[in-house]
């Protein structure tokens, strides 16, 4: 009987419009293209003598207002069409967000070596690598063959941090 | 003739001949290991081709295009998963014939007919480049402008998913070439104050971050899928009997291939689809489609592998990019001081059949390693994600900061990334972004430039013939999708 009330509702089209995605997702990207939209006006402008074709804000400008009619169209298409349950993101999506985080954190704080390896462990463990000569290759010994690498060959020299300071001495 | 010794030079390299073994080993590993594919591995690889000469690069991404696109085939095949999205239509009959017992069959037909629809579309590609360039000597400002807008139209029309949303990704794509010093008055545009945005937003953080870091997140919500593969034993030389099945399609389906490769929208993904349709609406048994049909593999193989060929066309002849990958590919070329372009042809020719050359030797390598390889290649996908996307995760950060040394970049990537996961889970393609981010610079400039030639009257723009048709051809691109929804309403009320 649930399973029956379910379906029903996810077919409903009656639902109050503000709970469908498609009216969330436009609302969004209407809401940030609107801000960017204001943005637009504090650029500066090119003296009218200089100024030979458009001025640089007018470009930017007819995008976003481009950008905000064809998300009200997409909206306005998606209000006939049935509502679909949105699945929930799982916990594993949020954690992997949270080692991005995490990444940042440590890549601007302490090193950027570290910041993968962490990162990479991290992710990895929580993926279900639980075995540690694994996790030792993906955070450890993969990050210093990528790092070796890009140095050989590229010259690349990584920013500064507690770890890559030691390397370069 | 000259032109011939040009196309014929890299087989008497042995350096670029060890670029294209490794660039097709390399496309297959990426193309046969789902979430990825040329377009990410492309962008990945584009800084190690910092240390390669501007040919021996070319060739590189060129090799990892061809090989890529056909290596997607294998997984559809014998995990029912495209490897690449170019491969979607091909688990339609891939999967269900290995599950018959007969994937050898199934992969040596996906092999044969994706060397010769990659054969045909180089030969397409060696004949309409020159022609099109020649064209486009007559292009000014107002034409290429015209042309851009009508190359973003057909995203709309042609592309995948819903053409309202492919539109504003690509607008997005635009307006991210916004950001930063404006190249006419360098006035900062969105840089808040931000001193590295001043230079603008790199193209290669976009592509790594709506690619890799995006399909990342995306597996992170997949931790339970178990794959199901399908024994292979060998992969099996198409019977005389197959070959007069599907001899038809398979040229039919090169020639479909070449021709949406061509236009400025999808590539493969496109014309694998419309292949594989074409392939059953021709067909002596269409009851067979979706079962297992032999005809539907190849229709959608060598439609996907003729774009590789048809996509390189506007890229090297125009500067506009055919599809993702060859947005890259591009960006490859403008990384190592190449113009593409009309006197590229003029004053380059050497290096323009070298890498014509250079892509019918990666359509056979591809064949040969596929035809020996594909049970090894196969075992690649066995490589847990666990272990996989960390170590993707790492080669694109540093991939990415190694552009400029900026870190910046790395949180661009990341941004994207995010930016890239919600943009897919609400419907929105990530390719017209890429198409738009690489098309913005020049939509704006011309459109500016021909603003400043016509003293800012807007109306000049239809004086000019050329023009004029690219923006007809832009309404009616706009109009097809409209036009394509009414004739299916028609047609299932006649029903």
């Amino acid at each position: 009987m649930n399973n029956v009330l379910k379906k029903k509702r996810a077919n409903k089209s009656s639902l109050p419009f503000f709970l469908k995605s498609s009216f969330k997702v436009s609302f969004i990207i209407i809401l940030i293209s609107l801000i960017l939209l204001i943005t637009t006006f504090t650029f500066d402008a090119v003296p009218p003598i200089l100024n030979r074709g458009i001025q640089p804000a007018t470009f930017p400008k007819a995008l976003l207002v481009l950008i905000i009619f064809l998300t009200s169209v997409v909206f306005y298409l998606s209000i006939k069409k049935p509502w679909k349950k949105e699945s929930k993101l799982p916990k594993s999506f949020f954690i992997t967000l949270i080692a991005f985080v995490l990444f940042l954190v440590i890549a601007k704080t302490l090193d950027f070596f570290l910041a993968i390896a962490v990162f990479s462990a991290l992710v990895s463990y929580y993926w279900g690598e639980k075995r540690i000569i694994y996790l030792l290759i993906v955070s450890i010994l993969f990050p210093i063959i990528v790092f070796t690498f890009f140095e050989i060959f590229l010259g690349l020299r990584f920013p500064p941090g507690i770890i890559t300071n030691i390397y370069y001495n | 003739m000259e032109n011939l010794s040009y196309m014929m030079a890299p087989l008497f390299s042995s350096k670029l001949l060890i670029v294209l073994f490794f660039g097709t080993l390399f496309g297959l590993i990426l193309g046969v290991l789902p979430g990825l594919g040329p377009t990410t591995g492309g962008a990945l690889i584009l800084p190690f081709t910092m240390t390669l000469d501007p040919l021996s690069a070319i060739v590189l991404l060129t090799a990892i295009y061809c090989a890529g696109t056909y290596g997607g085939a294998i997984t559809a095949i014998l995990i029912n998963t495209p490897g690449t999205p170019a491969a979607a239509a091909t688990c339609l009959d891939g999967y269900p014939l290995a599950q018959k017992g007969e994937a050898g069959r199934a992969l040596g037909m996906a092999t044969v007919s994706s060397t010769i629809g990659g054969i045909f579309s180089v030969i397409i590609l060696v004949f309409f480049a020159p022609l099109l360039a020649k064209l486009a000597y007559e292009f000014g400002q107002p034409e290429y402008f015209a042309l851009a807008i009508f190359g973003l139209t057909m995203l709309a029309s042609i592309g995948e998913g819903s053409p309202v949303k492919n539109l504003i990704a690509a607008a997005f794509g635009i307006l991210i070439s916004t950001v930063g010093k404006d190249f006419m008055t360098s006035i900062d545009r969105f840089t808040y104050g931000i001193n590295e945005l001043s230079e603008g937003i790199s193209f290669i953080p976009v592509v790594v971050g709506l690619f890799a870091i995006s399909e990342m997140l995306t597996q992170s919500t997949m931790l339970d899928q178990v794959f199901k593969r399908v024994a292979l034993k060998a992969v099996k030389l198409p019977s005389l009997k197959d070959y007069k099945l599907t001899w038809k399609t398979i040229l039919r389906s090169s020639g479909i291939g070449s021709f949406i490769g061509v236009l400025p929208a999808e590539g493969g993904t496109v014309a694998s689809l419309i292949g594989y349709s074409e392939a059953k609406r021709w067909s002596k048994t269409p009851e067979e489609f979706g079962k297992g049909s032999i005809e539907g593999i190849a229709g959608a193989e060598a439609a996907n592998n003729a774009a590789t060929g048809g996509a390189m066309v506007p890229t090297l002849a125009l500067g506009i990019p055919g599809s993702a990958t060859t947005a890259v590919i591009l960006t490859g070329l403008i990384i190592h001081g190449v113009r593409p372009g009309p006197e590229l042809f003029r004053e380059q020719p050497e290096f323009l059949y070298g890498i014509f050359g250079s892509m019918l030797i990666a359509n056979i390598l591809f064949f040969i390693f596929g035809f020996f390889g594909a049970k090894l290649f196969a075992r690649i996908t066995l490589v847990p994600n666990k272990i996989l996307w960390p170590m993707i995760f790492a080669l694109s950060v540093c991939g990415t900061y190694s552009l400029s040394q900026s870190i910046t970049d790395v949180w661009i990537m990341l941004f994207f990334g995010v930016v890239g996961f919600f943009m897919r889970r609400y419907g929105f393609s990530v390719v017209p972004v890429i198409i738009g981010l690489i098309l913005g610079e020049l939509v704006e400039g011309t459109l500016r430039q021909s603003l400043v030639i016509f003293d800012g009257n807007w109306l000049m723009f239809l004086t000019r013939p050329i023009a004029l048709t690219f923006f007809s051809l832009a309404i009616i691109a706009l109009l097809f999708p409209l036009f394509k929804k009414k004739t299916k309403i028609i047609k299932l009320k006649k029903r």
